[in-house]
């Protein structure tokens, strides 16, 4: 993926967003989704997933993640946000036969902890601060 | 002959034994870090069994292992119901040792950090591998609509493991267990004190027949 900001440049300030589409989402194995997801926040980057993960993805996300925080390298953990699940979808036999409550395409913002702060969620909206370090 | 029957009727007791409802089922207590899940599994240990299961504190990750209490047998209308009870640590997706310098010194809380994150990753592979219910502990004087709270309770609904939402800390000023209800809607809440013992009755009634 092509760099927008060079993080040795200290007149650089930008913050790298990714924006990954659902399609190229679909083709990745989990692990590999995982690690595309922790190798960008790595590098300090904003990844946007268009159609985010599934629970037990989400699940192994938390654990990767936690196997990879390092109080020396200075990596402390992501912050995910994704909008909370709507409480007036239709959880009947036929909204689930026409997919209406099944899909887990739901918007996910991750970063690294320390540089993306959640100012307000709500179902419809997230608002988030993101500072270069 | 009568010795081949014999071992098939031992076989077959055993075989029963092991797969049959007798089998306590684990019942995992997880939620967000500081929620009270440890003073929860004290307080049902020492109701049932009289031990504790671990230590409490006010800092965050106190639990840092998943600890399990075996055979509580819970009585509740005259029958009697046994579970194990796995108290979690809480989870989280970040953890920063700097959170912990003011109450201790920068080795100890980067020790602590890192027992944290292996203690998290350890909650979630329970969470995907090894329990057959989950209560889900919350703090009713904090906001429940937190990114931890959605993801988990998704999780635990995508494995479809029958999961209580405790509405913990309502002896505090601050608490409101609708807020929680209104953001779990689809899940039943039990209200309660643990440090307290508020509401216990109605903990263990609705423990007895969610996971009895």
């Amino acid at each position: 993926m092509p760099k927008a900001t060079n993080p040795d440049d200290p007149d650089d300030n930008g913050v790298q967003i990714d924006l990954i589409s659902g399609e190229r989402m679909e083709s990745l194995a989990s692990t590999e989704k995982i690690r595309m997801i922790l190798d960008g926040v790595h590098d300090g980057n904003i990844v946007i997933l268009e159609e985010g993960l599934t629970p037990d993805e989400e699940s192994k996300l938390i654990e990767m993640t936690m196997a990879e925080i390092s109080p020396d390298a200075g990596f402390n953990g992501i912050e995910i946000e994704t909008y909370p699940k709507s409480e007036t979808k239709d959880s009947s036999l036929l909204g689930r036969l026409m997919g209406s409550n099944e899909s887990a395409a739901k918007l996910t913002v991750i970063g690294p902890a320390n540089q993306i702060e959640t100012l307000h969620k709500d179902e419809t909206l997230i608002s988030a601060l993101v500072s270069r370090n | 002959m009568g010795l081949l029957t014999g071992l098939k009727d031992s076989i077959s007791r055993v075989t029963d034994r092991l797969f049959t409802d007798e089998t306590p089922k684990r019942i995992g207590i997880y939620g967000p870090p500081n929620a009270g899940k440890t003073t929860l599994a004290n307080r049902i240990a020492r109701d049932w069994t009289g031990d504790a299961v671990g230590t409490e504190s006010h800092v965050p990750h106190e639990t840092r292992r998943a600890r399990r209490k075996e055979d509580v047998e819970i009585e509740r209308n005259g029958q009697s119901v046994s579970i194990d009870i796995v108290d979690t640590p809480g989870v989280t997706t970040k953890v920063d040792y700097e959170e912990f310098t003011d109450e201790m010194e920068e080795e100890d809380a980067i020790r602590r950090s890192r027992e944290a994150t292996e203690g998290v990753a350890e909650a979630m592979h329970w969470l995907r591998e090894d329990v057959d219910g989950v209560i889900y502990v919350l703090d009713s004087a904090e906001d429940p609509i937190t990114q931890v709270n959605t993801m988990l309770i998704g999780i635990i609904e995508s494995r479809d493991l029958p999961v209580l939402i405790f509405a913990n800390k309502i002896d505090l000023d601050e608490a409101s267990v609708k807020r929680i209800e209104d953001a779990f809607p689809q899940h039943k809440t039990v209200p309660l004190s643990a440090k307290e013992g508020e509401n216990m009755d109605e903990v263990y009634d609705n423990i007895a027949e969610y996971f009895g």
